[in-house]
């Protein structure tokens, strides 16, 4: 078997805080390949995006990270920095959730897609890489990038500056590209176009792509795999076909569930009932259990192990009993 | 005799929120307002047509204020002998127009001023303007120099200590700025002469020269400029080397201010997402500090820069006596023991003028600093 591009072994993050250390992640386990798509999804302060930011060492000093987190064969928890600085950019790249507040704004869209290049390549002259970032700009569908690129970007809409985001983060040709809540911010219309850029260019580059998201419905038609996030764990894992037809943890089918369907006539959407437990104060035994409508004495008391059925696999004490499933 | 508030027009230290003055924007993070669609240049010229109403209003406080201070200005025309003559005293009255009504005496003054007459001094018995002039470029020296150095503290420690936030460099600078702004100036100018140049003498003592050294040639006034001019650049060094204590005295007490405000920006802008952009792509942690944050932070930094600049102004005054530097302020606080009205309203006049010059200057920076202001 091939090292895979990108993988994590029981990663832990934390945070340092005044009275015990905050576990954030509790030990995941994930992996992308070249060309594939790996959906994360999960509530917000499940952790999703901690773990991936704390993979490549972008959280604040408080944060302290454990476990494995290799990058085609090699290790990147405890990487000294300068490593970390030539791979992020480059190698893995990054886009934001909120466009709006990821591009700086008191510098030219061009010369921060011409910064990116030219950190990772010395020698490309200011010019060529100014060519390059206008180049870039028509790859993400910006109309006019000769004189897009000379603009702020205060000057760009929402999905323009996502776009830019994204021109940006290609812009070194990476293996990874790791989104966090690419298309959140944005209104519906426009999270669509958002969404077919990152395919488009996905497939076209052929970058392993993680899509942080909390919303299952943007991973359909787009993610090759899925892994479920609950309270810093992954709950469940499978192929996105697998997933949707045969979801076997009841946080996954709640959520399925809560995707909003225009072809159904519902009076309510579905949601979940409560809400994740804050850091520090899980429940005993599994910490989805206050939430689940099919929790045992079991549930309360023991914390499931992660079974694997083929790529599928899932932590949960009642994964094949598909009766009391949440309606 | 040193009134405090007169001299020069500002002597707020702390920056409060909100405070506005008939100088402009006060708060260091306002800076200009200008409107969208409104091109640089008109907003320039609105500003410049404002300013001769301004120096109006301040030529008129501080002729008012003049007016309401106690003492005779005769004392400081006529000798002790001469007081006791009627008929000198009369003369005299009527040589410096003391014996007109308030009114009548401020419309000539005004009347003279839009001659650019700013009227004799009654202790130098010369032109106000000229003794203005000729001590302008020292002060404008001393306080430029503290202002390079001033900001380069400020700034420099404003940024390490954000970016230390709570570790000992973050408290050094916490206690440096703490020092700098509530020590006050004097004290702090006959502190450190006592200490550095006649306890240890490594620096030397007051005085813009070795006493010893022949003046070069005045050119620009500014002696640094000059001696260079000249070619002297032994007396280069030996000017800037005196210019050093007392500009660091003057420095230090603004650059605690501006570390503050630097501290508190900066710890704003790190936390802002662009700067998780700039270091997924690879940004070095000092590109990101100076490029991506330190130039998010520059309109505010700019305005207090130039807000400390009236402060500096003032507290030149103190130094410029205790390091008997010939420049505006030492000549303010002779105008002022004197009572030597023209020469007081003249100095304030002059400190205004530079005031309002600096605020605009600062507020086309502004503009020019932040692009989401700035006109296509």
């Amino acid at each position: 078997m091939n090292t895979p591009l990108f993988s994590v072994r029981d990663l832990r993050v934390g945070f340092l805080s005044r009275s015990l250390p905050l576990e954030a992640v509790r030990g995941i386990d994930l992996h992308v390949d070249h060309g594939e798509v790996l959906g994360i999804v999960g509530e917000s302060g499940s952790g999703k995006s901690v773990g991936m930011l704390g993979s490549v060492s972008l959280l604040p000093p408080s944060a302290y990270v454990t476990g494995s987190a290799r990058f085609q064969g090699q290790e990147l928890v405890g990487l000294d920095r300068r490593s970390l600085q030539k791979l992020r950019g480059s190698r893995i790249a990054m886009i934001f959730q909120d466009p709006l507040s990821s591009l700086n704004p008191v510098t030219k869209v061009g010369t921060q897609i011409v910064e990116a290049i030219r950190l990772h390549d010395r020698k490309i002259s200011k010019r060529d890489a100014m060519e390059r970032a206008i180049e870039l700009l028509e790859l993400v569908a910006i109309p006019e990038p000769n004189r897009r690129v000379h603009q702020y970007p205060h000057e760009f809409s929402g999905g323009m500056r996502q776009r830019v985001m994204i021109a940006m983060a290609v812009a070194n040709d990476p293996d990874l590209l790791i989104a966090d809540e690419p298309t959140t911010a944005l209104d519906v219309t426009v999270q669509a176009q958002i969404m077919e850029v990152l395919a488009t260019l996905q497939k076209r580059l052929n970058l392993g792509l993680i899509l942080i998201t909390h919303d299952l419905g943007v991973l359909a038609g787009h993610a090759d795999r899925v892994a479920v996030v609950y309270a810093g764990q992954v709950v469940e894992q499978a192929s996105i076909d697998d997933l949707f037809a045969n979801p076997k943890h009841p946080y996954t089918r709640g959520l399925i569930a809560s995707i909003p369907n225009i072809s159904e006539e519902k009076e309510r959407l579905f949601s979940i009932e409560g809400a994740p437990p804050p850091l520090g104060r899980l429940p005993s035994g599994c910490a989805f259990n206050p939430r689940c409508t099919m929790a045992q004495d079991v549930c309360r008391n023991l914390d499931p192990q992660t079974t694997t059925d083929g790529a599928h696999s899932v932590a949960c004490h009642f994964a094949d009993d598909k009766e009391g499933a949440c309606a | 005799m040193l009134t405090s508030g007169w001299v020069f027009v500002n002597n707020h230290r702390t920056v409060s929120s909100g405070q506005t003055s008939i100088f402009g924007s006060m708060h260091p993070c306002e800076g200009a307002k200008l409107e969208k669609g409104q091109p640089l240049t008109r907003f320039i010229l609105k500003r410049l047509f404002a300013m001769p109403f301004l120096v109006l209003g301040i030529v008129t406080l501080a002729f008012l204020l003049t007016t309401v201070t106690k003492g005779d200005p005769l004392t400081a025309i006529l000798s002790d002998r001469q007081l006791n003559d009627p008929e000198a005293v009369k003369a005299a009255m009527a040589r410096w127009g003391l014996d007109r009504s308030l009114p009548e005496r401020y419309f000539i003054y005004v009347r003279n001023l839009l001659s650019g007459d700013l009227g004799t001094s009654f202790v130098t018995r010369r032109p106000v303007l000229t003794d203005v002039l000729f001590r302008l470029p020292a002060t404008l020296e001393l306080v430029g120099a503290a202002m390079v150095i001033g900001s380069t503290i400020g700034i420099s420690l404003g940024v390490l200590a954000a970016y230390f936030k709570n570790s000992w460099i973050d408290h050094l600078a916490r206690l440096f700025a703490l020092v700098g702004s509530s020590v006050p100036v004097f004290w702090m100018g006959l502190a450190l002469l006592y200490v550095l140049s006649v306890k240890l003498g490594v620096v030397p003592g007051p005085g813009r020269l070795d006493p010893r050294a022949s003046l070069p040639p005045t050119v620009t006034g500014f002696m640094t400029i000059d001696t260079l001019l000249a070619g002297e650049f032994k007396l280069f060094a030996n000017a800037l080397w005196h210019l050093l204590l007392p500009a660091f005295v003057l420095g230090w007490a603004v650059s605690g201010t501006i570390s503050r405000l630097v501290r508190a920006n900066m710890l704003e802008v790190l936390g802002r997402e662009f700067i998780l952009t700039a270091r997924a792509k690879g940004a070095g942690e000092l590109r990101v500090v100076i490029r991506h944050a330190l130039r998010n932070t520059l309109v505010p930094t700019l305005t207090v820069i130039s807000y400390s600049f009236a402060y500096l102004l003032t507290g030149a005054v103190l130094t410029e006596t205790i390091f008997s530097w010939p420049g505006l302020g030492s000549y303010a606080v002779g105008a002022a023991r004197a009572l030597d009205f023209p020469a007081i309203i003249g100095v304030t006049l002059v400190g205004g003028i530079i005031f309002l010059l600096t605020n605009l200057i600062t507020d086309i920076a502004y503009v020019i600093a932040n692009p989401r202001v700035r006109l296509g």
